[in-house]
C-alpha cells in the first residue's frame, strides 16, 4: 500500500473512532440516566458497605495501635483519625440514597424490585455497551495513529494534530486501565470520552495537516523518547485532572449531604482522591522524565539544554505545580480539597502549555504546524 | 518532589483503601522532626531564639510549598515577554511599542526574570529551605537504617495484615525458616527468642528504606542541579557565527559575531580548533501543502582540532554536532550570502565578496547591506533584498516563493554619502546608517551576471551569484554533565520514593501446651502498599511447608472484621 492510501485509512479510522466513542458516550450517559443499581453501583455500594467495616477496623486499629505500645513507640505507627470519620462522611449519601428509594417503598415489594431490576438489567446493558464501545473506539485510534505512522514513514507524533491523536489515545488506554483494575471508576465514562471527542474534534478540524515529513530539528530518535513521554504525561493529566474535578464535586455533595443520580453513582469521594493520587504519582516521575529527556534533546539540537523558551517555562510550572501537589498532600492543612485544587490548577498549567503556548507564543518550539503560521 | 518530604519516615497505620499514602497525621510532623514549625508562639528575645524560629519557619514544608507556588508565578512573566537572554532584538521592539508599559515592565526585571533578584530570591530561599529539611532528615534516615527492626506488637492478629496457624516444627525451625524466607527476599530481619517461660521466637523484618533514600536522594540531587547550573554559567562559554561557504573559522574571540562568557571563564584561552565549511546543502519539500518546509541541512566542514591536527572530514546536521574537546558546535541556521562587486567612481573594484543576507520569511528572502568605504569620490552602500526564487508578485512586488536558489536575484537601493564607519563607532554589518547618505539612484533588480551603474560616475555593483552560509553556535558548557547525572539522580530518587513501599512483617511462633508451635504473622504498611497481603501469604505458605502442610488449621484468622477487611483489601487488589 502506498504511503496515500496508509495516509487516508488513518483519517478514516479517527472518523471512525469518533463516531464510536460518541455512541459510547451516550450510552455511559445513558447508564447514569437509567440504573440506579446497575452492576458498577453495585459495586461501589458493596465497596463503600465494606469500607463501613473498615471504618470500624481503622478506628479499633487506632486504639489498640495506642495500646499495643511496643509498635506505637517504636514507631511512627499512627493511625489517622481523621481519615475513619472521613470515610464515615464518605458512606453518607450512599445510606441517604437508600432511604431516597425507599420513597418507592409504596410498591409492594415484589412490584418494587421488579422494577429495579428491570432497570438495572437495562443500565447494565448500557454500561456495558458503553464500555464495549470505548475498547472498540480505543482500538480503531490505535488504528489511525499506527496508519499515520506508516503513511508519514515516521513516529507519528510530530505536529499538533498528530499529538492530539495519540493523546487521546494514551487518555483511552488510561481510562480502559483504571476501569478494568477499578470497576467502580468505569462510570468516569462519560466524563473522559467528552474531552477525547473534543480533543479528537478540535484536532480534525483545526489542527490536520496532512502526512508528511518532518522538519530537520525534529528528525532524532529524541522525538520518539521525549514526545512519547509528553503524550502519555498528557493522557494520564488529563484523566487525574478528570477524577480530580469529580472528587472536588462529590466532595461537595457528601459535604451538603446533597444525593442526586451521578453522586449515588460515582466512588466515594475517598477513593476518587485516591485514584487521583495514583495517576499523578504515577504520572510525575514521567512528566519529569519528558522534560529531562527534552532538555537532552535540546542540548543536543541548539547547544543549551535550556533557553527558557515558553514550552520549557510552562513545562517547569507545570511540574512545580504538581510538586505542590505532591508536597500538599503530605502537609496538615493542605490535604483534600486545597491539594485538588492545586491539581486542576497543574492541569490548566499541562493544557496552556499545550494549546496556549502553540497558540500565543513563538519558540523554539513552534513545530505545531498550525495553519495560521 | 515526592509527597511525603517532611513529614516524617513512618509507616502509618490506617484501614486499607481509606487514607491514600502519605496521608500522615500531625502528630507525625510535630513530634519526629525538627523541620515543621513548632506551634507558633511568640519567640523569645535573643536573637538565637528569634533565628532558630526564622530557620524553622523557612525549612517548614508550608514555606516549601508556598515558595513552589512562588517560583511557578515568578516564571509566567518570564514567558509572556521576551527575554534579554533568548531575544535582546524582541526586547527593544517590545519597549518601542509600550512607550509607557514597557520602561516600567523593564525595571521590575520583567524582561530578565530568570536573571532577576526576585526570581533569584524565590529559589535560593527554596533550595536554602530544602537543604534545611534534607539535612537532618539525611541523619535521622541513616539512624533508621542503622537500628534494628521494631519489635513485634504484643498482639499481631491487630494488624491490618495477619495470620496464624499452628505447626508441629519447633519455634526455633519457624523463626529460622521465617528468617532465611524473608532475608532471601532482602527485607531486613531481626530474630529474638525469649529465655524463660514459654518457648517462644519471634522475627522482626522491615523493607522499603529505599523509599526515604530515594526520597532524599531526589531532593539533594535537585541542589546538585543548582550547582551544576552554576559550574555552567560561571565557566561556561557560548556564541555564534556565520560562516560562508568556502571560507575558515578559528575559534578565537574576534572571529564571533556574538559571544557569551561567564565570569570565570577564560575567552582567551578557547580551544584551538578551526574549521573550513567546504559545502552546505538544504534540500527542501516541493511541492503540496507543506511546499518550502525544510528537509534536511548539512554542512561539510574539514575540521583540525589543534593548529598541528592533521584535517578531518565532519558532516554537522541538526541534531548532530560536532564535538571538539568537550566544545560543541552545533548548525542552528543557514541563509544565502550573495556574491557583488563593487566599483567606484573611478573604475577600482573596492569589494568583491560574498555578503551574507539575512533570512526574513520561510521562503528565504533575505535582508542585507553592502558597504563599500573605500569607494571613491563617494562612500558607497547598498541596502538590498536578496530572492533565492524571485517572482515578482502584482501585490507585493519581488517576492521568493521557494526557498532553493532556483532563480535568485537581488533588489539592491543604492546610497552614497559617509558610511559613518570612520568615527569608530560600533555598526552592525546588517544595517545601513543612512542618515549621512543620500540616495544615489534607483533601485534595481538584479539576476545573476547583471550590474547596476550608478548615474553621475560614482561606480556599479554586480551581482555575480550567491553562496549559502551557515550559522553556527558554539558552546561549551562545564555544568552540563554534572547537571544531567544529578536529573538523572533526582529522576532515580523521585522513582523510588513514589514507587517503593516501605512495610513491616512480624512473625511470632510459640510453642503450646500441646507441644505444638502457633505461628502469627503480622503485616503492616502503608495504605497504599497493596501487595503486602501477597507476601505475608507467601511467607505462610513456605512456614507450612516445614512440616508437609499436614497440620490443622485452628487460627486463620477467619473471624472478626480485621480479617474480612483483609480478605477484602485483597480482593480488590485481584479485581
Amino acid at each position: 500500500m502506498s504511503t496515500q492510501t496508509f495516509a487516508q485509512l488513518s483519517n478514516g479510522f479517527v472518523y471512525a473512532a469518533m463516531a464510536v466513542l460518541t455512541l459510547a458516550m451516550l450510552a455511559f450517559a445513558a447508564e447514569l440516566a437509567f440504573g440506579s443499581r446497575s452492576r458498577v453501583a453495585r459495586t461501589v455500594r458493596a465497596e463503600s458497605d465494606r469500607e463501613d467495616e473498615l471504618v470500624t477496623v481503622g478506628a479499633a486499629a487506632a486504639g489498640q495501635a495506642a495500646v499495643a505500645g511496643e509498635a506505637a513507640d517504636a514507631l511512627d505507627v499512627v493511625v489517622d483519625p481523621e481519615a475513619g470519620s472521613s470515610a464515615t462522611i464518605g458512606s453518607e449519601p450512599l445510606a441517604a440514597g437508600r432511604s431516597a428509594s425507599g420513597a418507592d417503598s409504596a410498591r409492594t415489594p415484589t412490584e418494587w424490585a421488579d422494577r429495579a431490576e428491570a432497570r438495572e438489567r437495562r443500565a447494565d446493558k448500557f454500561g456495558g455497551v458503553a464500555f464495549s464501545l470505548t475498547v472498540l473506539g480505543f482500538l480503531l485510534l490505535a488504528g489511525a495513529v499506527v496508519f499515520r505512522g506508516l503513511a508519514a514513514q515516521r513516529a507519528p507524533w510530530g505536529n499538533m494534530y498528530e499529538f492530539s491523536v495519540a493523546s487521546a489515545l494514551v487518555v483511552l488506554a488510561v481510562f480502559i486501565a483504571v476501569s478494568l483494575r477499578r470497576p467502580g471508576l468505569r462510570y468516569l465514562g462519560v466524563f473522559v470520552v467528552v474531552p477525547v471527542l473534543l480533543t479528537l474534534g478540535l484536532a480534525i478540524s483545526v489542527l490536520y495537516v496532512p502526512a508528511g515529513p518532518l522538519v530537520p530539528a525534529l528528525k532524532s530518535y529524541w522525538l520518539v523518547i521525549h514526545v512519547a513521554a509528553a503524550i502519555v504525561s498528557g493522557g494520564a493529566f488529563l484523566v487525574g485532572g478528570v477524577v480530580t474535578v469529580l472528587y472536588l464535586v462529590q466532595d461537595y455533595w457528601e459535604r451538603r449531604g446533597i444525593v442526586n443520580s451521578i453522586s449515588r453513582r460515582l466512588p466515594p469521594s475517598e477513593q476518587l482522591d485516591q485514584s487521583a493520587y495514583r495517576l499523578f504519582a504515577f504520572v510525575f516521575p514521567l512528566w519529569t522524565f519528558a522534560i529531562i529527556a527534552g532538555a537532552v534533546w535540546a542540548e543536543n539540537a541548539w547547544g543549551k539544554y535550556w533557553s527558557w523558551d515558553p514550552k520549557e517555562t510552562w513545562a517547569l510550572i507545570t511540574w512545580l505545580a504538581f510538586a505542590c501537589y505532591l508536597h500538599a498532600r503530605a502537609t496538615a492543612g493542605w490535604k483534600g480539597r486545597k491539594a485538588a485544587y492545586i491539581a486542576v490548577a497543574g492541569l490548566s498549567c499541562f493544557l496552556f502549555n499545550y494549546f496556549g503556548v502553540n497558540i500565543f507564543f513563538s519558540g523554539l518550539h513552534s513545530y505545531g504546524g498550525l495553519p495560521n503560521k | 518532589m515526592s509527597q511525603d518530604a517532611r513529614t516524617g519516615t513512618g509507616i502509618s497505620v490506617s484501614e486499607p483503601g481509606a487514607g491514600p499514602e502519605g496521608e500522615q497525621p500531625e502528630l507525625l510532623d510535630t513530634t519526629t522532626l525538627s523541620t515543621q514549625p513548632a506551634p507558633v508562639r511568640v519567640p523569645g528575645l535573643g536573637w538565637w531564639e528569634l533565628a532558630r524560629w526564622a530557620w524553622r519557619q523557612l525549612t517548614s514544608m508550608r514555606t516549601a510549598l508556598v515558595l513552589l507556588f512562588l517560583l511557578a508565578l515568578a516564571s509566567i512573566p518570564g514567558s509572556v515577554f521576551p527575554q534579554e537572554a533568548t531575544n535582546t532584538g524582541d526586547v527593544a521592539g517590545y519597549i518601542a511599542q509600550h512607550p509607557t508599559a514597557g520602561p516600567i515592565l523593564a525595571r521590575l526585571g520583567m524582561f530578565n526574570v530568570f536573571g532577576s533578584v526576585w526570581f533569584s530570591a524565590i529559589y535560593l530561599l527554596l533550595f536554602i529551605s530544602l537543604v534545611g529539611c534534607v539535612v537532618p532528615r539525611s541523619l535521622l534516615h541513616i539512624r533508621a537504617m542503622r537500628a534494628r527492626p521494631p519489635a513485634a506488637p504484643r498482639n499481631l492478629s491487630r494488624l491490618p495484615e495477619h495470620q496464624s496457624f499452628t505447626t508441629s516444627s519447633a519455634p526455633a525451625t519457624v523463626s529460622e525458616a521465617a528468617r532465611e524466607a524473608l532475608r532471601s527476599r532482602r527485607w531486613r530481619v531481626t530474630t529474638a527468642s525469649h529465655p524463660g517461660g514459654r518457648d517462644e521466637h519471634t522475627v522482626c523484618a522491615e523493607k522499603g528504606y529505599l523509599r526515604e533514600t530515594g526520597n532524599l536522594v531526589f531532593h539533594a540531587a535537585l541542589v546538585l542541579v543548582l550547582v551544576g547550573i552554576a559550574i555552567g554559567s560561571l565557566w561556561g562559554t557560548s556564541g555564534s557565527v556565520i560562516v560562508v561557504q568556502g571560507t575558515a573559522f578559528a575559534n578565537v574571540l574576534s572571529r564571533y559575531d556574538s559571544f557569551r562568557a561567564g565570569p570565570q571563564a577564560d575567552v582567551n584561552d578557547l580551544p584551538p580548533f578551526s574549521f573550513t565549511m567546504t559545502s552546505f546543502s538544504a534540500t527542501y519539500q516541493q511541492g503540496g501543502p507543506q511546499n518550502g518546509a525544510p528537509r534536511s541541512f548539512a554542512a561539510d566542514l574539514m575540521v583540525r582540532d589543534t593548529p598541528t591536527s592533521p584535517e578531518r572530514a565532519v558532516t554537522i546536521k541538526v541534531n548532530q554536532p560536532l564535538v571538539v574537546n568537550g566544545t560543541k558546535v552545533f548548525l542552528i541556521g543557514h541563509g544565502y550570502a550573495p556574491h557583488v562587486t563593487v566599483r567606484d567612481g573611478e573604475g577600482r573594484v573596492v569589494l568583491s565578496e560574498a555578503v551574507p543576507f539575512l533570512p526574513r520569511d520561510g521562503m528565504f528572502t533575505s535582508q542585507g547591506v553592502v558597504k563599500a568605504p573605500d569607494a571613491r569620490p563617494k562612500q558607497l552602500g547598498f541596502e538590498g533584498y536578496f530572492l533565492p526564487t524571485a517572482k515578482i508578485d502584482p501585490q507585493r512586488g519581488p517576492i521568493s516563493t521557494f526557498p532553493a536558489a532556483n532563480a535568485p536575484e537581488l533588489v539592491i537601493a543604492p546610497f552614497k554619502g559617509d558610511l559613518g564607519l570612520d568615527d569608530g563607532t560600533a555598526q552592525s554589518v546588517y544595517a545601513l546608517d543612512t542618515s549621512r547618505m543620500t540616495s544615489a539612484g534607483q533601485p534595481a533588480i538584479l539576476a545573476v551576471g547583471k550590474s547596476l551603474v550608478l548615474p553621475g560616475k560614482l561606480g556599479s555593483i554586480t551581482f555575480d551569484g550567491v553562496v549559502p552560509f551557515a550559522s553556527f553556535s558554539i558552546a561549551h558548557d562545564p555544568g552540563r554533565d554534572p547537571v544531567f547525572i544529578a536529573a538523572m539522580a533526582a529522576l532515580a530518587g523521585l522513582m523510588l520514593s513514589l514507587f517503593v513501599r516501605r512495610r513491616r512483617i512480624w512473625v511470632r511462633a510459640i510453642s503450646d501446651s500441646g507441644g505444638r508451635t502457633l505461628v502469627a504473622i503480622g503485616g503492616l504498611a502503608r495504605a497504599e502498599a497493596g501487595g503486602l497481603g501477597g507476601e505475608v501469604d507467601a511467607l505462610v505458605e513456605r512456614l507450612r511447608r516445614l512440616d508437609g502442610g499436614s497440620t490443622a488449621d485452628v487460627g486463620q484468622a477467619a473471624t472478626g472484621p480485621t480479617a474480612q477487611a483483609t480478605r477484602f483489601a485483597r480482593d480488590r487488589e485481584n479485581s
